[in-house]
């Protein structure tokens, strides 16, 4: 019967690929939309990165295509005037500074909540809570800026307002143009934004615990704490580490839309990122070449962070994400 | 579950003292993501003199409807969620034709160089050109600066999504796809028929996936979109709360008995436009996206 139904397995041992291309021409031809697609938006722009390797100007030819002929080789010295240029060790500075904090604040977050949530027993409260908090995850970067400039403004603010109530109208903190506050603005807005959804794949995780590991552990006296540190967490690590190899690789992503919104001319100095700077040398100025550069440098390093933080799971005895 | 309710009212008082606490953290915690919000929608309805008077209310003493009125006439915000609707609609369809039809042929064993596309989808996810090469293919090669292309085309495949589309496929019974083809159908058949209205679910999350995306994208707007009459709602929020001074003294408005522009009011009646089509769609999101991280969770 199967051999009928599947002509597939036939295909297989007659094993030419002719013939299984043809067998499932429609495949192949569906295929196509997507493969040119990957093409184009994906795989040509990789071939722009050469520009990093170029003097490139879009007038050293007619086309395009001309351009990127006729711009001379700059072998690595792009490179080295984007490592040794003035901005480089500031741009990373303030990168770091937003992903380790990031790391420190933001990452567990969501595990705490997942882990209080999962305390809760009443049902009703735990829906409307979660319903609650997945809510900020949904809604742009625009309106999260928008809220806080609206929630933060010197002149008419609510909490700015409450601010002046707590430190006095003189020491109240300007979270808005402070640069000094500008990292904790950003990991504030990321933990609103994005906390509560967080908790969801945590919570996946812990609701395939076996409820009678709790009881059991109940009758032989654990408390609460010794059954999170013994039966719940083991429960979530894999995911934890999972999450944590994801945003280990974004080390260098500090998610442009957030800063771009939130950058003004008196937070600069710590506000600008790889990304804003990318888009600003390449986009704004034109600097194709070393904006190419950087742009490079960050997916690079992005890759080599993946790979390593998922190769080190796995020495653990994590499964991995690959 | 007699027995867990046993051991709950042994809890000693310090237990206790914990278990409270932590209602008390997780509601807290639930009212300050909510605040926002109320503060926008409750302001968004009051008199620019009670905004000035009261810092914070529930509910606004004299109920006004001129900032949203303000809003409709100049019309900024209604053209932004106008052209933002037909990015998402058309978006989404390009998204989903473009998924699905990658993620078939990935998702059958029997597909000859499977590996090979697979692998072709995993290393855009490892590694990519970035933002300058993209830009310049979109701007200056392709030449889709001020069309809705330039929103639609980069970024129409997620492989993200796509993953979670090909896993789901694989799901299915192989049976079903047997079935169909023992009736005659082709491969191409066999997923109009068969596997699309089989995935429902998944497609229909992936499809909110793409349409929240789509909603919120701020970015390539920015970059690409120059015309004023294409302007998206994220801009022209964006536009409203940083960048404009004062609402127009001069557009020939009656403001009321109050004479006064509702200059707060209009950027949170703004907020709150631009916001309302994301809450309407959030229960099913709510329900779908649980159910999407879900399948993406599982590794394939």
């Amino acid at each position: 019967m199967s051999q009928n139904a599947s002509p597939s397995k036939v295909s297989a041992k007659v094993g030419t690929f002719k013939h299984a291309m043809y067998a499932h021409k429609w495949l192949y031809i569906m295929i196509i939309p997507g493969v040119i697609y990957m093409i184009i938006f994906s795989y040509l722009p990789m071939g722009g990165l050469i520009m990093a390797f170029q003097d490139f100007s879009p007038y050293n030819g007619d086309t395009m295509l001309g351009a990127f002929v006729h711009s001379p080789f700059a072998g690595l010295s792009i490179f080295r005037k984007f490592f040794t240029g003035p901005d480089f060790i500031q741009v990373l500075t303030n990168t770091l500074s937003i992903s380790i904090a990031n790391l420190v604040f933001y990452f567990p977050a969501p595990i705490i909540l997942a882990l209080l949530l999962n305390e809760i027993k009443n049902v009703a409260f735990k829906k409307t809570a979660q319903t609650m908090v997945y809510i900020p995850h949904f809604i742009s970067m625009v309106i999260v800026a928008a809220l806080t400039a609206q929630l933060f403004s010197t002149t008419d603010g609510l909490v700015h307002h409450w601010l002046v109530g707590i430190f006095g109208r003189n020491h109240a903190p300007d979270i808005m143009s402070n640069p000094k506050l500008f990292v904790s603005m950003i990991v504030g807005q990321s933990m609103w934004k994005e906390t509560g959804y967080g908790t969801i794949i945590f919570l996946a995780a812990l609701s395939g615990v076996d409820v009678q590991l709790y009881e059991a552990a109940e009758v032989d006296g654990a408390n609460r704490w010794q059954k999170m540190w013994h039966i719940t967490l083991p429960a979530i690590r894999s995911t934890i580490v999972i999450m944590l190899i994801l945003r280990v690789g974004t080390i260098l992503n500090t998610g442009y839309e957030q800063i771009f919104l939130m950058q003004n001319s008196m937070n600069r100095g710590v506000s600008d990122v790889f990304d804003t700077y990318i888009y600003t040398k390449g986009v704004v100025n034109g600097n194709y070449s070393l904006a190419t550069a950087a742009g490079l440098f960050k997916s690079l390093v992005s890759m080599i962070m993946v790979l390593g933080a998922n190769k080190l799971a796995k020495m653990f005895g994590e499964s991995g994400f690959y | 579950m007699a027995k867990t309710k046993q051991i709950k009212i042994k809890r000693s008082p310090g237990d206790q003292f914990v278990q409270i606490l932590i209602y008390l953290f997780v509601g807290v915690f639930a009212l300050i993501t909510m605040l926002p919000f109320v503060y926008i929608v409750a302001g968004s309805f009051a008199t620019e003199r009670e905004l000035t008077e009261r810092a914070f209310f529930l509910f606004p003493r004299t109920i006004s409807m001129n900032a949203y009125q303000y809003i409709f006439k100049t019309g900024d915000a209604i053209k932004g969620l106008r052209n933002s609707a037909f990015v998402t609609i058309v978006g989404v369809m390009i998204n989903m034709t473009l998924s699905a039809t990658l993620a078939y042929p990935l998702s059958r064993p029997y597909f000859r160089g499977r590996k090979f596309f697979t692998n072709m989808v995993i290393i855009t996810m490892l590694f990519t050109g970035g933002m300058v090469p993209a830009y310049m293919l979109v701007a200056n090669v392709l030449h889709l600066k001020n069309t809705f292309w330039a929103l639609w085309l980069p970024g129409a495949i997620n492989p993200f999504n796509m993953i979670i589309i090909k896993n789901y496929f694989q799901g299915l019974p192989v049976e079903l796809e047997e079935a169909a083809r023992i009736d005659g159908c082709n491969d191409a058949q066999t997923f109009i028929k068969i596997i699309l209205p089989l995935s429902k679910p998944v497609l229909a999350s992936v499809a909110l996936f793409y349409a929240v995306t789509h909603w919120n994208s701020y970015f390539n707007a920015m970059m690409y979109i120059s015309d004023s009459s294409k302007e998206v709602i994220q801009i022209v929020l964006r536009r409203i709360i940083f960048l404009t001074s004062s609402v127009a003294n001069d557009s020939g408005f009656d403001w009321g008995s109050f004479g006064m522009p509702p200059q707060k009011a209009v950027k949170m009646a703004t907020t709150v436009v631009a916001t309302i089509p994301i809450l309407l769609i959030y229960p099913f999101v709510q329900k779908y996206f649980t159910q999407g991280v879900m399948v993406g969770s599982v590794k394939g």
